[in-house]
């Protein structure tokens, strides 16, 4: 893999090309195997180096975990063949990886507490096997998106739905009582029978995919209509009533279930949805002013809140409190005996700090491998982030890169926010480790979210179907040709001037022409309701059709300029 | 819409890169101060899982602390010999509570991760042999522990003992009572160890607090008031000054302080001085004599006298830190008179206190208290021989002087009273009676005994202090109470215990 990551060297040269008729691009299957065999490697070693280090001889466990891990990503590759054969080839390798370097922690960690129990005269059972079962249902949700979903465009007709049963899903534990949806304090969990779920982990992509259509919808509006005010236009109210309104209502909800991981990478990649849809410095500014202000209220009210801080500012101070730095404290004692090179996988004391192989497996992946590891883990989930983003570069519509951006961007920011708690960079907020951690919500839900990512790669580097000619394509209906014109002299022919002055690399796309469609709200807040294949039925509506040709047209203008 | 995409990404190359910088900050700058922070037991923990080594006697190869293979999950169980006994010297390893004595100070040597044993490690590693610790020789005479341990006890005192060989600083005895035992904090049984270390960290004022400090080392980590012990200070600071022992000084029975009113300093009872020498009053312990004398001789005098003998250093390690002792401000006349009897704001730890004697014995030359003899490595080939070493660049007081003290000290050991005297034995010592407490009067005074022997062939050099009077109360006095303990200790130095 001599190319660059893929965001600053631009496009891959074969997702560029939109030759219809050409030559396909390679799949680069191959390298995806070539790649999960490597990661397989690395686990296998990981999972040896642990059992030479705890129990001084080979376990079978080796064989039973090797086995259903290669059994669960041989499923997923061939899966990623069948459905998804453009897909990125780094993505897969990246989850395999992780997943396994998380597998071999968390079984890590079962030796440690279970040798521990066996001290004291009780028993434990490790949740190694469990995880494995998990990733096995992930999987199989994996599929399912893959299968299901075959074009991620299709996601916009269920905005309003996702956008509902996102909510519903974040407030259930809310509402629900304690005994059934409280776990350390945190009101978040669905506790059914023998295994709980954190719905919130699942109203995460829900909301995503809701916000997504909803600005791609109401983007043009957010740019051109509205008042100026101090120089900078404001949208009407009632374009970002919707948005700010769900946005208000899931933080509240996250304030009542004092989940504050969640509620600061929920607000994160709202902000980051906005910017980008309407490539407006300006929002994350107010943003964060808000953020900041909402900081200093939420430390003035709210006694946790104002613990949290303490425990950052200085974990050795209030190491002896209740609820104080201990925890925080014992990661920092461990990353610190690790240092540059760590303990050895199996050598340290991961399970020393609270949580170790949930919210602070992060900690004892920095003690037993030291830095070199850690950093090696945040390299990869970078990498992760990066094919991610590079797919939602390379698609040509902007609901799929406005998905697939938001998608890569919460994965790192949520990478962000759990390594920042746990080396103290960041208050300590309770959130997983994607892929990492022990727990069935956050890897079911991650799995969907790299599912999404794989499906969006997938469609930026599929070669255009022949289903629709491509004159005809850029070619829009006299009616709809005729908005373009209007909306190219007036509000179109602001944006390049509202917005920061295009890089002056040469790769780099021109900006997005306006897409055809009326400055109406009421016809937008219909919401896309086209099937984003072309082919439809006569039946289809005007303005349907009016949404699915605005949004092509644009794609293919940034398509062209490329080339 | 792809310009601000890539802005995005910018940011989150951003925010990893940041996680790494501060990764870096954790791991490699901050990462010393993390690992060695006591609430850190993983250090311990990887200690526990290899074989300490030990801590002997450099008498007979006594072994005072070694690990013992077991079958749970902190592989060595380590185990004190005599364990009250010799707390003050090995202090206590503990996976709850960290460690103390010469299990903390000589750590990197039993844990063998001291540098002159890293070579060996690797050996071991390479040869498959489990990493070991290397061992501890430490000065101790069982012997002399022995006889002091069991004369505090048996007499049920609140104290220390130390006894120094004058010639080489070796501290052949450090006895500190009441005691622990560090076997109890050693247990791998966590509920065991906090319930050992509650009930010795108790507040002693508190109702069902049943000891009294037990984990004080006393000998080096308190200071009291020396009492007369301190003329001793104050007559080498004088025969230093050209005065001889015929040197005529006060003899009433008592004297004003000056700046007060009506407040007078007295001799002990009331009594009139029954010589009027420097000779006598050191004999006698005349307070009148000794409260003129310092005032005499001035504040920086004594202070560059008792500086000599290693009062007022700061930075003494034996390698047990040890409590600075000190003269307090000197500065009126009333506070000289006072400090002169070793009253007033001088604060003297019984190891500074033995090294007065040690001192004396010693030609006025103060020796380095030392408590490590050798280090070896796990195979006991010696890894470092610790050689004696004069404490300070100057003498305390010439050898002359030294042997004009130790006779006026021989006289006073003629007049003091208590157990244990031998008539084949010639002893130099000085007593002392401190008050001390927010009453002096009515509070039961500290008994001091301070003394070298043979006088004129010094083997050994004690102190011994009774906290409070001992089992004498109002009426104890150093000869009373402290005398026959610091004998006890001295013979069984003498090998004739």
């Amino acid at each position: 893999m001599n190319r660059p990551l893929g965001l600053v060297g631009g496009r891959e040269p074969e997702a560029a090309t939109t030759n219809p008729g050409g030559a396909a691009p390679a799949t680069r299957r191959g390298t995806e195997l070539l790649m999960l065999a490597f990661a397989a490697v690395i686990m296998t070693t990981a999972i040896v180096l642990v059992d030479a280090n705890q129990e001084q001889e080979l376990t079978l466990a080796i064989v039973w975990y090797g086995l259903a891990y290669l059994g669960i990503f041989a499923v997923a590759h061939l899966a990623v063949r069948r459905w998804a054969p453009y897909a990125d080839p780094l993505i897969l390798p990246c989850v395999a990886l992780l997943n396994g370097f998380g597998l071999v922690m968390i079984y890590r960690i079962d030796l440690a507490l279970t040798e521990r129990a066996t001290q004291v005269g009780g028993e434990f059972t490790g949740v190694a096997p469990r995880q494995v079962i998990w990733t096995v249902v992930a999987l199989a949700l994996f599929l399912g998106v893959l299968i299901v979903i075959k074009d991620h465009r299709a996601l916009t007709r269920y905005s309003y739905t996702s956008g509902l049963v996102g909510l519903v899903l974040l407030s259930l534990p809310a509402v629900l009582p304690s005994a059934i949806s409280e776990v350390n304090g945190a009101k978040v969990w669905i506790k059914l029978g023998f295994f709980s779920i954190q719905p919130g982990e699942f109203a995460k992509i829900l909301l995503l995919i809701f916000f997504a259509s909803f600005l791609v919808s109401k983007r043009d509006l957010f740019t051109v209509a509205g008042k100026r005010v101090l120089g900078v236009e404001l949208p009407r109210a009632r374009d970002l009533g919707p948005i700010v309104i769900a946005a208000g209502v899931c933080l509240g909800i996250f304030v009542l279930e004092k989940d504050l991981g969640p509620a600061l990478l929920f607000f994160g990649v709202v902000l980051m949805l906005l910017y980008v849809a309407t490539e407006r410095f300006i929002w994350v500014a107010v943003g964060l002013t808000i953020f900041g202000v909402g900081c200093v209220v939420a430390y003035q009210l709210f006694s946790h809140v104002e613990q949290r801080v303490a425990n950052w500012i200085d974990p050795l101070a209030t190491y002896n409190e209740p609820g104080g730095g201990y925890q925080v404290a014992q990661a920092l004692f461990g990353l610190g005996t690790g240092g540059v090179l760590g303990t050895g996988l199996g050598a340290g004391r991961p399970e020393t700090v609270p949580e170790a192989n949930t919210d602070f497996i992060l900690a004892g992946i920095g003690e037993e491998t030291g830095f070199i590891g850690l950093a090696a883990v945040l390299m990869v989930y970078l990498l992760l982030g990066m094919r991610g983003m590079r797919g939602a570069l390379a698609v040509r519509d902007t609901f799929g890169k406005l998905l697939g951006g938001g998608l890569a961007f919460t994965l790192v920011m949520q990478v962000f926010v759990v390594t920042g708690g746990v080396t103290k960079l960041i208050p300590m907020t309770g959130i997983t480790s994607p892929f990492l951690s022990y727990g069935g919500s956050s890897l079911l839900a991650n799995y969907i979210l790299v599912a999404l990512l794989l499906r969006i790669s997938d469609a930026a580097r599929r070669p255009q179907q022949q289903s629709r000619p491509r004159p005809v394509q850029q070619q829009a209906p006299i009616a709809d040709a005729h908005t373009v014109m209007v909306q190219a002299s007036s509000g179109g022919g602001q944006v390049p001037v509202a917005q920061p002055a295009p890089p002056v690399r040469p790769a780099t796309p021109a900006p997005p022409a306006a897409p055809a469609q009326p400055a109406n709200g009421s016809a937008a807040a219909q919401g896309p309701a086209a099937p984003a294949n072309g082919g439809e039925s006569a039946s289809t509506s005007d303005k349907a059709s009016e949404q699915a040709e605005g949004t092509e047209q644009s794609d293919s203008t940034e398509g062209e300029s490329k080339s | 819409m792809n310009t601000p995409l890539r802005r995005v990404g910018l940011a989150m190359l951003a925010m990893v890169v940041l996680l790494l910088a501060n990764a870096t900050y954790i791991h490699v700058v901050k990462a010393a101060d993390y690992r060695d922070d006591p609430r850190n037991q993983r250090q311990l923990l990887y200690e526990y899982s290899r074989e300490r080594g030990q801590i002997v006697s450099q008498f007979g190869g006594t072994i005072l602390a070694q690990s013992s293979k077991t079958n749970d999950r902190l592989q060595y169980l380590r185990k004190y010999r005599s364990g009250p006994m010799y707390a003050p010297i090995t202090g206590y390893y503990s996976w709850r509570y960290g460690s103390d004595g010469m299990e903390r100070a000589s750590n990197d040597i039993l844990t063998g991760e001291d540098e002159r044993l890293i070579v060996r490690r690797l050996s071991d590693i390479i040869t498959g042999r489990d990493p070991r610790g290397g061992h501890v020789q430490v000065t101790i005479d069982p012997a002399v522990q022995q006889a002091a341990y069991n004369a505090m006890v048996s007499r049920g005192f609140t104290g220390s003992v130390v006894a120094l060989r004058p010639d080489t600083g070796e501290i052949l005895g450090m006895v500190s009572t009441p005691s622990y035992d560090p076997n109890k904090l050693a247990s791998h049984d966590g509920d065991k160890q906090e319930q050992a270390w509650a009930s010795w960290n108790c507040d002693p004022a508190a109702p069902n607090c049943t000891h009294n400090n037990p984990m004080l080392n006393r000998s080096v980590q308190q200071t009291y008031p020396p009492g007369s012990t301190f003329k001793l200070v104050v007559t080498a600071a004088a025969l230093e000054s050209g005065m001889t022992m015929d040197t005529p000084v006060e003899s009433a029975s008592e004297v004003p302080l000056p700046g007060t009113t009506g407040i007078t300093l007295e001799n002990y009872a009331g009594a009139t001085c029954p010589g009027s020498t420097l000779r006598d009053a050191l004999a006698y312990s005349c307070n009148t004599a000794f409260a003129k004398l310092a005032e005499k001789l001035g504040a920086q005098k004594l202070r560059s006298t008792a500086r000599k003998f290693g009062i007022g250093m700061d930075d003494l390690s034996i390698p047990l830190d040890v409590e600075q002792s000190h003269l307090g401000p000197l500065d009126s006349s009333a506070v000289l008179y006072q400090s002169g009897i070793g009253q007033r704001d001088v604060r003297l730890t019984p190891l500074q206190d033995a090294m007065l004697s040690a001192t004396i014995a010693n030609g006025g030359v103060t020796m380095k208290p030392q408590l490590v003899k050798e280090l070896l490595a796990p195979d006991l080939s010696t890894l470092e021989e610790y050689e004696s070493e004069e404490l300070m660049d100057e003498p305390a007081l010439s050898s002359q002087n030294a042997e004009v003290l130790r006779d006026m000290m021989i006289a006073s050991e003629a007049n003091t009273s208590g157990e244990g005297k031998r008539s084949d034995l010639t002893i130099a010592s000085k007593t002392g009676t401190a008050e001390h407490g927010a009453d002096p009067k009515n509070t039961p005074p500290h008994a001091w005994y301070t003394a070298f022997a043979p006088a004129h062939d010094p083997k050994v050099a004690v102190a011994v202090i009774v906290e409070s009077g001992g089992d004498r109360g109002l009426a104890a006095t150093g000869g009373s109470v402290a005398a026959g303990i610091g004998r006890l200790t001295i013979n069984a130095a003498l090998g004739e215990g």
